[in-house]
């Protein structure tokens, strides 16, 4: 067989990385924000996140805003009413 | 020897994919390909073939489902024609571009517009860029050795490889037809193969540079393909000569150039020459991709290339030709079904012979223009 190893085909491939297109939470423009006494910590919008930025530490939702684009989907699946979309300001 | 079976073109290349195995196999229905797909669609319900058979909406969903399996390490199989082909053209350059190997069956056909449904080479020919290995086979029995073969060369070189036939004349033309004692391993799986622990995505964004590399290994080993395809004629049951089929060469003071089905009625116009006295011979391109560079620069006559397909004025074998050798001659027919015979050929290569062959000739037969 001509292509041997990954190396031979390394054009046709990407790694996954932390941040490869740099701070995307810079996009954002409303920035998802938890109401901690709503939250039932149910995870669904852990599952909708696209951008795999929430986790859940010591029994709190944690939002990475380093890299939430800021797209709202975990406020609009949340079926609590916990997560309110906050206009950025500076 | 094998058993021999009476078969049409796409029964044949029926037979040899259910040799090969394929994991998945998804195709729609398109004149004059469809029985190809017909036959394997029950071949895989009377249990005979053991691959997941994937009915589609369209052409372009068939070589998408392809691609997904092939990208996951299964063989894959469809087939098409015409306006077929050319909805799942951009998927073509998806399959080769990623380096996957797969087979085609493409039963070659006119392209409307004007609607045509009949044969002609118009359509296999828009490959030409795609990266594919695109080889053209003269009569059913060739058709089941080279879907056999394709299998082998394709996943030697990780290129998809599609098998031409002429549509009708060898789609619906019953032969006898040897079924080959031939074993294909098992297809193996690439560096890129997709399993369920792989740390990569396939198909990365590239920009400048990886793209050129990407463009300049995949020539490269197109080039390459050209030892593998001889090295598995070589060890197939018969062999066919590698890219090109040499018929009464050693001689020929005039040599025609020609691919498909129709060689063999211009292979009795040459015998019928032959016997009277004129050195004419016949180098058959069982290729057009990888193209048969070496053995076009080798030829030391006059030479006719005779076409099925047109780009602008010329053939396009004609277009390819003439970047090797200078002073050929061209002539263009059989569009669109129109059938050419014995007696058709014998007065073209007279024409040729006695010179009366303009450098571009479209040519119409006894017919009204």
């Amino acid at each position: 067989m001509r292509l041997k190893t990954l190396n031979d085909v390394d054009y046709l491939i990407s790694k996954p990385k932390i941040g490869a297109a740099g701070k995307t939470g810079l996009w954002r423009q409303f920035k998802p924000v938890v109401d901690e006494k709503a939250c039932k910590l149910c995870k669904v919008c852990i599952l909708y996140c696209p951008e795999n930025v929430i986790e859940i530490v010591n029994d709190q939702l944690k939002i990475d805003y380093e890299y939430c684009k800021g797209c709202g989907i975990c406020s609009n699946v949340c079926i609590s009413n916990a997560i309110k979309m906050v206009e950025e300001r500076e | 020897m094998g058993q021999k079976k009476l078969l049409t073109g796409n029964h044949a290349i029926a037979e040899a994919v259910k040799i090969a195995k394929p994991d998945v196999i998804a195709a729609y229905p398109i004149t004059p390909q469809t029985p190809i797909v017909e036959k394997l669609a029950e071949m895989t319900e009377n249990g005979e073939l053991d691959a997941e058979f994937v009915r589609v909406e369209s052409e372009y969903a068939a070589l998408s489902v392809i691609l997904g399996a092939i990208s996951a390490g299964a063989r894959g199989f469809t087939a098409t024609s015409s306006q077929g082909l050319l909805y799942m053209y951009e998927v073509c350059w998806w399959v080769a571009g990623s380096r996957l190997p797969m087979v085609m069956a493409i039963a070659t056909r006119a392209i409307g517009a004007p609607w045509n449904i009949h044969g002609d080479h118009n359509d296999i020919i828009v490959l030409r860029d795609t990266g594919w290995i695109i080889g053209m086979v003269e009569n059913a029995q060739e058709a089941f050795d080279m879907t056999l073969q394709a299998f082998k060369i394709s996943e030697e070189v990780s290129l998809p490889f599609a098998v031409g036939l002429d549509g009708f004349q060898l789609t619906h033309t019953a032969e006898v037809v040897e079924i080959r004692d031939y074993e294909l391993p098992k297809r193996k799986l690439l560096p890129h193969t997709i399993e369920p622990s792989s740390k990569f995505a396939l198909n990365a964004v590239t920009s400048g540079i990886p793209k050129l590399k990407a463009r300049h290994e995949q020539a490269k080993d197109l080039e390459k393909a050209k030892e593998i395809i001889k090295e598995v004629d070589k060890e197939f049951p018969v062999s066919y000569g590698g890219l090109v089929e040499e018929y009464k060469l050693e001689d020929a003071d005039y040599i025609v150039v020609m691919m498909g089905g129709w060689c063999g009625d211009a292979k009795d116009a040459i015998d019928l020459l032959r016997k009277e006295g004129i050195q004419i011979g016949m180098l058959r391109l069982r290729f057009l991709r990888p193209f048969p560079t070496k053995e076009i620069e080798k030829l030391d006559g006059n030479i006719l290339v005779v076409d099925r397909s047109n780009s602008d004025y010329r053939g396009v074998l004609g277009l390819e030709v003439s970047a090797i050798k200078n002073g050929i001659k061209n002539v263009i027919t059989g569009f669109g079904g129109m059938e050419l015979d014995t007696q058709d050929f014998v007065k073209i290569f007279k024409k040729f012979v006695n010179n009366e062959i303009k450098d571009v000739e479209w040519w119409y037969g006894s017919a009204e223009r």
